[in-house]
C-alpha cells in the first residue's frame, strides 16, 4: 500500500489516554470517537486533521491503556498512516488488527518537521520526505503479521480459519 | 540452553520443547478476560466470525468494573451488551454487588493460577504474573479472536531480570518498589519484554506486594511481569483455589537480555509526579505541593492489605478540611473484610468516603473526576495528562501510606513524618 500526506508531529510516549480520553469510551462508534481524537494532547486536532494526513511520533507511541478505541479513532479521523520511532506493544497489535497502517522509522521521525509531506510504501518498505527528498528504509513486518494485514485484519483471518475448521458453514 | 519461566510457559502452551525470544508462537489460553469498556468491541468482532459459541465458556470471564454501577445511559448500554452476551454464552460473569475490579476479583476466585497463559482486554492484565502466570493485556479484537479460537499469538519476549537486594524498610511496599523501578528504567524501559522480579527482597515480599509490582509492569512497556513460584505463592493458592496448577521455574542457565540489580535499603516512600509514572521522587523531597483530592483503591492498591495500611494512618485522624478523600475497595470481598475489621468506620470517622467497588476515578470515568487545575494523590497506576479528568489536572501516583498521609496533610506528605496508630 502507498500513502502520501502531510504530517502532524507528536513527541515520545503519546499514551492511549490522550489519544482518546476515557470520558468518551461509552461508545464503540468510530466516527464519534474520531471527534475527540488526540483531544488531551492537541485540543482541536480532530478539526484540523485532513483525510490522508500522517502522524509522525516519537518512541513508545500508544503506551498505557489497551483501548482499541485509540487506533479506531485515529483511523476514523482520516489518518492514513503513522510513522513512529517505536510503538507500545498493545497499540501495535491493535493497529494491525483493525487495519491502521503503521511503520517504524526513527531516522525519518528525527528529520521530520511538522507539515512535511511524506510518501510511504509499506510493501516496498520505505518512506520519503518530499521536502528534503530523503528516503528511509522501514523495518519490514514479520511474515506472520503480513498475513494478518493481507487477510484484511485479524478477524477476517480468524473467520477464514473457523470456516476451514468446519466450525462455521462456508 | 536453559529457559526463563516465561519461555517455559509459552513453550508448554504452544506444544513445543523450547522457544526463543523473538519467535512468534500460537499458545493455548487458560483464561480470556474482558470488561465493560472493551467487551462491546470484542463481542462485535467475535460475531464477525459467524461462530455461535465461544471456544470454552468456563475459560471466558467478563467483568463489569470500569463504569459500573452505570454512570450514565451510554455506559449502561455498554454493560448491557456485555451482560447479555455473558448470559447467552454461559461465560463466567461477576455482577455488580458480587464483583469488583477484575484484577482483584479473578485471583480472589481462584481463577488465575501459576503456569497459566492469561490474556485480558485490559492493559493491567499483566497482574497475574504475581502468581507465576504468563499474563498480558491485549486489545478487544485480539480477545475476540481468542474467544473464538482458544489460542492467541505471542512473540516470545526477551526476559529482563530485576534482582532486588538489601534490606527492605518496613514501610516500603510493592508500589514503592515498582514506581522506583519504572523511575530507573523509564516508561519504555522494558518495552515488549518480560520483567522477571527476583532476589532476596522478593523472596520475602508478600503476594499483595507482588501483585502491585506485576500490575504495573505495563507502565514500563513490558509484555508481562512475572515472579518465581515459592512457598508464599503455594500458601496463597491454597487459600484461594482448589484448581490444580503447574508452576514453572527459570533455569540457572536461562538467557536474559539484561540483569538489573536494585538495592532497596535506602528507599524512601516514592511518588511519581505528573505526567509520567517514571517521574519518581521521594515523597519527603516534595515540599508544599498542595492537593485537593486523594484516591485510594484501583487494581493496583485496592486490596485489604492496602486498606489496612491506610487505616493505620487515618485512625483517630481527620482528613484535611480542603481534601476529598475517596477510598474504593477493590472488590465486594475487600469491602466486607474492611467492614468486619472496623476499617470502614475508621475511614468514615476520618471524613473520607468509602465507595462501592469500581475502576471509576482511575481513568476519569466517575466517582472523583478532577477539575481544571486540581491536583490529586492517587494509588492508581497512571498519571498521564487527562487520565483522571481535565487535561490540566495533575495526578501524583503513590502507595497507600503516602496517599493516607497526604489526605491528612492536605499536600504531598511523607508517611514517616506522621504518627501511626496501633491497629
Amino acid at each position: 500500500m502507498r500513502f502520501q500526506g502531510k504530517n502532524w508531529k507528536f513527541p515520545d510516549d503519546v499514551d492511549a489516554d490522550v489519544i482518546i480520553p476515557a470520558r468518551y469510551l461509552m461508545t464503540t462508534d468510530a466516527d464519534e470517537l474520531a471527534e475527540h481524537v488526540m483531544e488531551d494532547i492537541d485540543p482541536g486536532f480532530s478539526k484540523k486533521v485532513q483525510k490522508g494526513d500522517i502522524i509522525v511520533a516519537g518512541a513508545n507511541f500508544g503506551c498505557g491503556s489497551s483501548r482499541e478505541h485509540a487506533p479506531i479513532a485515529i483511523k476514523a479521523a482520516g489518518v492514513s498512516c503513522i510513522i513512529a520511532k517505536s510503538y507500545a506493544r498493545i497499540f501495535y497489535r491493535n493497529a494491525i488488527n483493525i487495519g491502521l497502517p503503521i511503520v517504524e522509522c526513527p531516522e525519518a521521525v528525527d528529520d521530520a518537521e511538522e507539515g512535511d509531506e511524506f510518501e510511504i510504501d509499506t510493501d516496498e518498505g520505505w518512506v520519503r520526505n518530499t521536502r528534503t527528498g530523503k528516503s528511509y528504509e522501514v523495518k519490514p513486518f514479520d511474515p506472520f503479521i503480513q498475513d494478518i494485514i493481507a487477510a484484511g485484519g485479524l478477524m477476517e483471518a480468524v473467520a477464514k480459519r473457523v470456516r476451514e475448521q468446519g466450525r462455521v458453514a462456508e | 540452553m536453559g529457559m526463563t519461566m516465561t519461555e517455559k510457559i509459552l513453550a508448554r502452551a504452544s506444544g513445543r520443547e523450547t522457544v526463543e525470544p523473538g519467535e512468534i508462537v500460537e499458545v493455548a489460553v487458560d483464561l480470556v478476560m474482558t470488561n465493560d469498556i472493551t467487551a462491546p468491541l470484542s463481542i462485535r468482532e467475535f460475531k464477525k466470525t459467524g461462530l455461535e459459541r465461544v471456544f470454552d465458556p468456563k475459560k471466558v470471564v467478563l467483568v463489569p468494573d470500569h463504569f459500573v454501577p452505570a454512570k450514565d445511559i451510554k455506559s449502561a448500554e455498554q454493560a448491557k451488551i456485555m451482560r447479555e452476551f455473558a448470559h447467552e454464552q454461559g461465560t463466567i460473569y461477576f455482577e455488580v454487588g458480587r464483583a469488583g475490579i477484575e484484577h482483584v476479583v479473578l485471583p480472589e476466585n481462584g481463577l488465575t493460577l501459576p503456569g497459566q497463559v492469561i490474556i485480558g482486554a485490559d492493559s493491567h492484565s499483566c497482574t497475574y504474573g504475581a502468581f507465576n502466570a504468563f499474563s498480558t493485556g491485549m486489545g478487544s479484537t485480539d480477545i475476540a479472536a481468542a474467544m473464538a479460537l482458544g489460542t492467541t499469538w505471542v512473540r516470545v519476549p526477551p526476559s529482563i531480570k530485576y534482582v532486588y537486594k538489601g534490606t527492605l524498610p518496613e514501610d516500603i511496599g510493592g508500589k514503592d518498589l515498582i514506581l522506583h523501578t519504572i523511575g530507573l528504567i523509564g516508561v519504555d524501559g522494558a518495552l515488549s519484554a518480560a520483567m522477571e522480579f527476583t532476589g532476596p527482597v522478593i523472596d520475602k515480599l508478600s503476594i499483595d506486594d507482588r501483585i502491585e509490582m506485576a500490575n504495573m509492569a505495563i507502565e514500563a512497556g513490558a509484555k508481562t511481569g512475572i515472579f518465581p513460584f515459592d512457598e508464599l505463592t503455594r500458601e496463597w493458592m491454597a487459600q484461594y483455589s482448589d484448581n490444580p496448577y503447574e508452576p514453572v521455574f527459570s533455569d540457572d542457565d536461562a538467557t536474559y537480555q539484561e540483569v538489573i540489580e536494585i538495592d532497596v535499603t535506602d528507599l524512601r516512600p516514592v511518588v511519581a509526579l505528573p505526567h509520567l509514572p517514571s517521574n519518581t521522587h521521594a515523597a519527603a523531597d516534595i515540599h508544599d505541593m498542595t492537593i485537593q483530592q486523594v484516591v485510594i483503591g484501583s487494581c493496583t492498591n485496592g486490596r485489604i492489605s492496602d486498606l489496612r495500611e491506610v487505616a493505620a494512618i487515618l485512625k483517630g485522624q481527620q482528613v484535611h478540611p480542603e481534601i476529598r478523600c475517596i477510598i474504593i475497595p477493590g472488590s465486594q470481598e475487600v469491602a466486607k473484610q474492611a467492614t468486619r475489621e472496623g476499617l470502614t468506620d475508621i475511614f468514615l470517622d476520618a471524613g473520607a468516603i468509602f465507595s462501592t467497588s469500581t475502576c471509576g476515578p482511575c481513568l476519569g470515568g466517575y466517582m472523583g473526576v478532577l477539575a481544571e487545575g486540581e491536583r490529586c494523590v492517587s494509588t492508581t497506576n497512571r498519571n498521564f495528562r487527562g487520565r483522571m479528568g481535565h487535561r490540566n489536572a495533575e495526578i501524583i501516583l503513590a502507595g497507600p501510606r503516602v496517599a493516607a498521609a497526604s489526605a491528612i496533610a492536605g499536600k504531598v506528605a511523607d508517611p514517616r513524618a506522621l504518627p501511626v496508630a496501633a491497629i
